[in-house]
């Protein structure tokens, strides 16, 4: 669990994040959603320690990590994993030597136990044996987010974080990334947390929904609250379109 | 302070090792023909220009082989060499750590708890360090080779000409001096562009930039650094 407190964020005068206090729980998949500039890349950073928070507190299972040393966050960051919107592989690596990347640095296990670890996690993001010599660059958008999600797990993390990760992908690949996302949250009991502005991540494995404006946290439910949900803001962003917003009246007269 | 966080203890010595050996191969080994190519033509283009230009009667047939190898070990091999490679390789390195980048794989580095300054910047540094003493000696000899082209093919002097300036008083140091100016030499071009590229901001325009400004200020340096370190070592 990552539960947040009271964070401030400010780059010189200008106040990106305003005493936004949440939790995220594990085991389920945690969704901050908001308009483009209202600051969820800017949490997101902050919780992973690629920011400093102006003030506040980020609890990882009740320890501080804001107020941890140096070598202490270099020790919690092996308990996380990351995708990032550009998938973030390591272009000089083929696609097994990137999801080797971290046991190479940090396990004690043989070559051949890295190598058989690395497989596993490619065949569970669906990744054929081609594709395992291929460079990031031979690959398509997809095929790379899905190395990524590999690289992300392959030390078994606690937490995992998703800064857009259909970001650039047609919507059968997303539909196809989201399932992937929610299934290892659910088998490895992580906590997991996405940043995203797909409505069909939203309405799809949105378990725990964070809606963020101008810095502030406007909103928090399931998505299944989101229909009945009378935060104009909320509603206004999520069904933006007059398609959508039709759907929703539908909805809500039945 | 980056400078700091590259000269700490990487995380696996393994890993190290091979970025290390990697980067000796991408910076160095891959520096070679082109070391090999232009020392070649200058040995030769200044074995010319001295018999053509300041050869007279009372000059004695050394002059021209002597003042070959003086001007390429004491300042080609060393000093033109690594001016040419701050182009070359200081670019590569700028260029290569902005679009890391700009592309996240520094912030994937730091977030999987690794040193990214350590194991990005560290081999370059180390590997250039190592593998600069060979590129400067082969230099010199190539530009010996280029020499000799044009006394043999190009029948400018006698060969034998050549090879009693090219033995004639000898100073041992001067080797020792061009290998030192370029160990300094390889510290800024390795350091330089690799603080531009490390700490870029924005997309492929500041990547361009940054690799432009290194490859400028590395060469500022060198120039700035030979006067010196000639005036120190001489």
């Amino acid at each position: 669990m990552i539960e947040v407190r009271n964070l401030y964020k400010s780059f010189e005068d200008k106040e990106v994040l305003k005493n936004i206090s949440t939790v995220f729980e594990d085991g389920i998949t945690n969704l901050i959603i908001g308009q483009s500039g209202s600051g969820k890349t800017v949490l997101m950073k902050n919780l992973v320690g690629l920011l400093e928070p102006t003030s506040g507190q980020v609890l990882y299972d009740g320890r501080d990590f804001v107020g941890m040393s140096k070598q202490e966050k270099v020790q919690m960051r092996r308990e996380m994993g990351m995708i990032f919107q550009s998938a973030a592989l390591f272009d000089s690596l083929t696609v097994i030597e990137n999801v080797m990347f971290p046991l190479d640095m940090f396990s004690s296990m043989t070559f051949r136990e890295r190598q058989h670890r690395a497989q596993e996690c490619l065949e569970r993001v669906n990744l054929t044996e081609d594709a395992h010599r291929k460079y990031p660059g031979e690959i398509s958008g997809g095929m790379q987010k899905r190395v990524a999600i590999a690289r992300a797990i392959v030390l078994q993390p606690k937490y995992l974080f998703c800064d857009e990760p259909n970001s650039g992908l047609d919507p059968k690949t997303s539909l196809v990334i989201d399932d992937l996302l929610h299934s290892i949250t659910h088998e490895y009991k992580m906590t997991t947390i996405i940043n995203t502005h797909d409505m069909n991540s939203v309405m799809g494995i949105g378990e725990n929904i964070l809606f963020i404006h101008e810095g502030q946290k406007e909103w928090q439910g399931v998505s299944a609250d989101i229909m009945q949900s009378t935060n104009q803001r909320l509603t206004d962003f999520i069904f933006a379109s007059d398609l959508l917003k039709e759907m929703r009246q539908a909805v809500v007269k039945t | 302070m980056l400078m700091g966080r590259t000269f700490s203890v990487p995380e696996r010595m393994r890993m190290f090792w091979k970025q290390y050996v990697k980067e000796m191969a991408q910076l160095g080994i891959n520096s070679i023909g082109i070391v090999l190519l232009i020392s070649f033509f200058i040995g030769a283009v200044i074995c010319i220009q001295m018999k053509m230009n300041i050869e007279s009667p009372w000059m004695p047939r050394w002059v021209a082989g002597y003042t070959t190898r003086e001007i390429m070990l004491l300042e080609f091999s060393s000093s033109i060499m690594c001016l040419i490679l701050a182009g070359k390789v200081g670019s590569n390195i700028a260029s290569e750590l902005g679009t890391m980048r700009v592309t996240q794989q520094i912030d994937a580095l730091e977030i999987m708890g690794v040193n990214s300054a350590c194991y990005l910047i560290l081999p370059k540094i180390l590997g250039l360090l190592t593998i600069m003493p060979i590129l400067v000696i082969f230099s010199s000899a190539m530009g010996i080779v280029g020499a000799y082209g044009t006394a043999y093919i190009g029948h400018i002097m006698p060969p034998d000409d050549l090879t009693v300036g090219l033995q004639h008083d000898f100073v041992p140091w001067f080797l020792w001096m061009s290998i030192i100016k370029s160990q300094f030499f390889a510290f800024i071009i390795s350091s330089v562009p690799s603080y531009y590229g490390y700490t870029v901001e924005g997309g492929s325009v500041n990547v361009g930039k940054a690799s432009t400004n290194a490859v400028v200020s590395s060469s500022v340096l060198i120039l700035f650094s030979d006067v010196f370190l000639t005036q120190l070592l001489s």
